[in-house]
């Protein structure tokens, strides 16, 4: 009751500012639940389920897709939480159960919900898969933290042995399936991915050039830098989707995935550059003097000292950046054509069954609910990480 | 001659730090011009083989397309539909940018607010639109809301009879009389608030009576506008449904209406918290100085809490009102006519790709260097003057 009166109608004004929102939120729960469990004519993502999250990938390929999945999950569960427990950590089971709802519980919903629409016949051994994946790599974590032997590898070692297998699979569907037939959620997916790996370590150095004190060096950086930033996106995919072709040799003929892999890794490593340039920016000086003073050479220096811990002071800017790249891959669909799941979420509700029936409403809502699900876990999890590594403690 | 002396011989250039700095600043430059160039030569050989023009040229062809719901001749040359478009762009950038500070001020204080209900319909609207695609979000507003929810015409709705809604677009109150005009009392307005407040703020400091700027300065922009208002005999005109379409009022096609409306929530979600941080930035120790003074809580935040907390939004804010004119070339996605826009039609109706595409991206530069530039120079007149 005094948490009522404190936190709901402490003056007047709050009172008035409490009933009016609480009449519009109840209202817009209601209408959105009704939405979702009523009045939603859902068949449209369950005839089109196949198309939303992989276009027209060959089918005999799937397997590989799918396998891709489960090595990137496993990857995940192993290498996450793999260093040893601090004291603080270590928590009751009824906060580890709390905690781990909250991490969890939404994945878990969009997959039973992509479960219920998929049919269980066709999404059970992709399911088992997965959850068999990290199964494995949480034992295996566990392996690491408990035995002695694997205790004593160096942790790059480690890390290079477990991503191993989803680096495999990834590049076995990259070769194996016509780029030109895939589309959907895996689309974006995979563009975010590639251009993740591949933006990241331009980015770094872009910003070790415009911290340079080299002066052609840091011009150079510095107008990149600004030209890209100055730059929409959109405009950038339109121009690459159809200019490319003119500054590449004609033996190459890039295809559009192509074409947004390049544009998406040129435009987020500008902007890396400029969140690790904020971190380098962040290291106090004695840690460079400090390495001057051991008598480092300034390569070991920069990546021994200054650059692990600039780049582990942004970590939440950075996967911000990511997960904007993330969201952006909708636009490669608008500007070069390529079949990505925001696109599809379009065209299927021209097909016969659907058409001048409104489904665009179910359709895009699925499409939201994808990505929402995807950024905002991966904003938590940065949160936590950022936490788990001390910035700001340390 | 002592051992030392020997040892300090001249170092040798392959050691000596200056020459390596030289080096390798020519092997990268060697490295970029390398690549540039290749890149060059690719596109020289390329378009000598397609024959397509390079340069700017085709500005001068007629643009044989219109704008809608605007007036443009189609034979009027390429660069006036270049210029058109620019202004569209700045239309739905201007409009947004405020409408986005606004309500991204309102949504950041309300998720520091100690009403439970206030925080957390704050807190989810934040977490639900930054979390999803801008394209999407607009799809979404485009084809879902104005195309299909709002009624036709016939049946608009008709709030207050101050609005009229429906998938031709919105019809608002507005100003009956020339945009010029407009602009000229909005800017004489302005000029008189600012004057006014700077003058009750130094009669403040010279006497220690109390200044109560904003106030002054709302009540001059309120006299001057109502004041030239009135001289110039301008009313206000309501939009009525006549002959499938609307009269009267400002009317904003759907495209521009669902640009600006989804320009807005988006943005709106990161100034939001972009304010929210800076009031957390904001060292508590102010807070608590300005309660020890026994200030009110409304006082504490207008002279205590938000200026310095405004002084650390800015930068952020600025970067998002780049952010903003930037995304507004989304509203080729949706066929707005803003530059983007024009530039992709131009190209479909047979101008160079490359050229118009650059030539789009200049500009778009262009709007940005000049953004950051007073963005910079109202940063430097607010920056904390340090030791």
């Amino acid at each position: 009751m005094s948490w009522i009166r404190h936190n709901l109608f402490r003056t007047w004004w709050d009172a008035v500012l409490t009933v009016a929102l609480g009449a519009v939120s109840v209202w817009a729960i209601s209408s959105l639940a009704e939405f979702v469990f009523v009045t939603g004519r859902w068949e449209i993502i369950e005839v089109n389920l196949k198309l939303m999250l992989v276009g027209r990938f060959p089918e005999q390929h799937l397997w590989l897709a799918s396998a891709s999945v489960m090595a990137i999950a496993g990857w995940m569960a192993a290498a996450f939480g793999s260093d040893p427990r601090r004291p603080e950590d270590v928590m009751s089971m009824k906060a580890k159960l709390w905690d781990t709802t909250q991490r969890f519980g939404l994945i878990v919903l969009l997959g039973v919900t992509l479960m219920m629409l998929a049919g269980l016949q066709e999404s059970l051994p992709v399911v088992a898969g997965i959850i068999g994946a990290i199964v494995a790599g949480r034992l295996l974590n566990l392996a690491r933290r408990r035995m002695s032997w694997l205790k004593s590898w160096p942790g790059i070692i480690w890390h290079l042995v477990v991503v191993s297998p989803a680096v495999v699979m990834v590049s076995l569907t990259l070769l194996n399936a016509d780029l030109e037939l895939w589309g959907g959620f895996l689309v974006n997916f995979y563009i975010a991915i590639i251009s993740i790996v591949l933006c990241f370590p331009l980015g770094v150095l872009l910003a070790l050039g415009r911290k340079s004190s080299l002066p052609i060096v840091r011009l150079i950086s510095t107008s990149y830098i600004e030209l890209i930033r100055g730059a929409p996106l959109f405009v950038l995919l339109l121009l690459a989707g159809v200019a490319l072709e003119f500054f590449v040799p004609p033996s190459i003929a890039p295809g559009s995935i192509f074409r947004a892999v390049t544009v998406f890794t040129l435009f987020t490593a500008a902007y890396l550059a400029e969140i690790v340039r904020g971190g380098l920016q962040s290291i106090p000086k004695g840690q460079l003097e400090a390495g001057k003073a051991l008598g480092l050479p300034a390569w070991k220096i920069t990546l021994m000292i200054t650059l692990p811990q600039a780049l582990r002071n942004v970590i939440p800017a950075q996967i911000g950046q990511f997960i904007s790249l993330f969201k952006d891959t909708t636009l490669a669909g608008a500007a070069l054509s390529i079949v990505e799941v925001l696109k599809v979420s379009e065209a299927i509700t021209k097909q016969d069954d659907f058409l001048g029936k409104g489904y665009i409403y179910e359709s895009l809502t699925f499409v939201a609910l994808l990505f929402w699900v995807g950024s905002y876990v991966m904003s938590r999890e940065s949160q936590r990480l950022e936490k788990k590594l001390g910035v700001g403690q340390r | 001659m002592s051992p030392l002396t020997a040892v300090s011989a001249k170092t040798p250039p392959w050691r000596d730090i200056r020459v390596l700095r030289w080096l390798f600043q020519l092997v990268v430059l060697a490295i970029v011009v390398g690549i540039l160039y290749w890149l060059y030569s690719n596109y020289q050989v390329n378009i000598s083989k397609s024959k397509i023009p390079t340069d700017l040229r085709f500005l001068g062809n007629p643009a044989n397309f219109t704008f809608p719901g605007q007036e443009f001749d189609q034979s009027s040359p390429v660069r006036a539909a270049f210029v058109q478009g620019f202004y569209n762009t700045l239309r739905v950038a201007i409009a947004g940018i405020l409408l986005s500070i606004a309500l991204g001020t309102l949504i950041g204080m309300a998720r520091l607010s100690k009403n439970f209900l206030v925080r957390a319909v704050s807190t989810a609207y934040v977490e639900v639109i930054r979390n999803i695609p801008l394209l999407l979000l607009l799809t979404f507003m485009n084809l879902a809301v104005v195309l299909q929810t709002f009624p036709r015409i016939e049946d608009a709705w008709k709030p207050l009879d101050l609005f009229v809604v429906s998938n031709r677009g919105i019809a608002i109150p507005w100003f009956d009389g020339s945009t010029n005009t407009l602009l000229v009392v909005i800017a004489l307005s302005v000029v008189a608030a600012i004057s006014v407040g700077w003058w009750r703020t130094r009669r403040s400091d010279r006497t220690g009576r109390p200044a109560r700027s904003l106030s002054a300065s709302l009540l001059a922009f309120i006299v001057v506008s109502v004041g030239a208002w009135m001289a110039l005999g301008y009313s206000w005109t309501l939009p009525v449904v006549a002959d499938r379409g609307t009269e009267g009022g400002l009317r904003l096609d759907p495209s521009f209406f669902a640009l600006l409306v989804t320009l807005v929530i988006y943005t709106s979600s990161h100034i939001a918290e972009i304010v929210r941080g800076s009031i957390l930035a904001v060292p508590r120790g102010q807070g608590e100085a300005a309660d020890a003074l026994a200030l009110s809580h409304g006082t504490k935040m207008r002279l205590v809490i938000l200026p310095q907390a405004f002084r650390i939004a800015l930068p952020a804010i600025g970067n998002q009102a780049m952010n903003l004119i930037k995304n507004s070339s989304l509203g080729a996605a949706i066929s707005y006519f803003e530059l983007t826009q024009v530039a992709q039609i131009t190209v479909g109706n047979g101008s160079p790709a490359v050229p118009a595409f650059t030539l789009t991206l200049v500009v778009y530069l262009c709007i940005s260097l000049v953004t950051s530039l007073i963005l910079n120079l109202f940063n430097r007149r607010l920056a904390l003057v340090e030791r």
